[in-house]
């Protein structure tokens, strides 16, 4: 004998989380779908116990969604510095809202939240930190990065690095060269 | 929900021996935003002492006076960077110097910060808050903590 079966998953999922919530014994608020709330904190134990048994349903608590949505953007913008290298031509604040389906208001907002720092800021510091590779393992010249990263200009390169780092790009090279002749040669 | 606040604390260690100046280290990091754990050491050979006692938990930053009396700033960078156990603590030199061959010797040295000590406290608030933003990035975004350098003497 073969039946069809149609399932409601959001319904097995709910009926699943319940189940497992009662044998907790805590008070607990299913929400809106996919967020679960207690009244009070849980101590460590329950809190594996709760994860472990959902995890063969293959259900997973994601410990807070606005962590999410930073990792998210987080790696949009690595992506972007690293293997594009080349700049897009719309703005980040476009270009991110667009890969992510959400408002950039938004983004920005749970970014700051979540992280100190903003969204812009952190792409600074990313777009440094590439530098700082270009510079010390691929021994590249200012020029050569700046043009590399699309920089309009070598001073401007310049200005973000010292702005971000308080040292120039010759200082920093300088100073890595020194670190790494003094370990080579003790 | 656990607490994750509170795991991903940073933890910072001051090793200076001018009581005025750990009291204002102290005053000022409690109106940073991130999330820390202060704690302070009065010299050089404290600083070693707290570092090298297992009990301890390794702090994520020290920040370090170079004039110190029994062992000094330079004196203790060595050491900590001679031990492979500390490789991942971040150092922060905090002095009242700025001349360039010091900060240059502290970084070649394996420092990743030279602060010079401001001279008035909303100075030191906005530095310890960038020192502490910057050190959160590379303590959450997994940077390359070799090439982590920062200078600040601006102000």
């Amino acid at each position: 004998m073969k039946f069809q079966i149609k399932c409601d998953i959001n319904r097995a999922c709910k009926v699943i989380l319940e189940e497992h919530l009662e044998k907790l014994g805590i008070p607990y608020i299913i929400s809106n779908l996919g967020e679960v709330q207690f009244n009070g904190p849980l101590t460590d134990d329950q809190y594996n116990l709760f994860e472990q048994s959902l995890n063969r349903y293959g259900i997973e608590i994601i410990d807070n969604p606005k962590n999410a949505i930073v990792q998210r953007i987080k790696e949009v913008i690595i992506e972007m510095v690293y293997k594009k290298e080349k700049l897009p031509d719309s703005k980040i604040s476009a270009y991110l809202a667009e890969k992510m389906n959400l408002s950039y208001g938004y983004l920005s907002k749970i970014f700051s939240e979540v992280t100190y720092t903003t969204i812009e800021n952190f792409m600074i510091i990313q777009r440094i930190e590439r530098a700082k590779q270009l510079i010390i393992e691929d021994k590249l010249t200012c020029t050569e990065v700046a043009w590399k990263m699309n920089y309009s200009s070598v001073a401007h390169l310049s200005y973000q690095f010292k702005k971000t780092t308080g040292l120039t790009p010759t200082v920093f090279q300088r100073i890595i060269e020194r670190r790494n002749n003094q370990n080579s040669t003790p | 929900m656990k607490n994750y606040i509170e795991n991903d604390a940073l933890n910072i260690l001051l090793a200076d021996d001018d009581e005025d100046d750990r009291l204002f280290f102290k005053e000022a990091f409690q109106e940073i935003k991130v999330k820390t754990k202060v704690s302070t050491v009065n010299d050089g050979l404290q600083l070693m002492n707290y570092l090298n006692n297992p009990d301890n938990v390794i702090p994520n930053v020290v920040f370090l006076d170079l004039n110190m009396p029994v062992k000094n700033g330079f004196e203790c960078l060595d050491e900590i960077r001679k031990n492979p156990g500390l490789k991942n603590l971040a150092i922060a030199i905090y002095s009242t110097s700025s001349s360039e061959e010091n900060i240059e010797e502290a970084f070649v040295k394996g420092a990743n910060i030279y602060i010079k000590k401001p001279n008035d406290f909303s100075a030191l608030k906005v530095i310890l808050n960038q020192v502490i933003n910057m050190n959160w990035q590379y303590h959450t975004s997994g940077l390359k903590k070799e090439t982590f350098l920062l200078n600040i003497n601006s102000y």
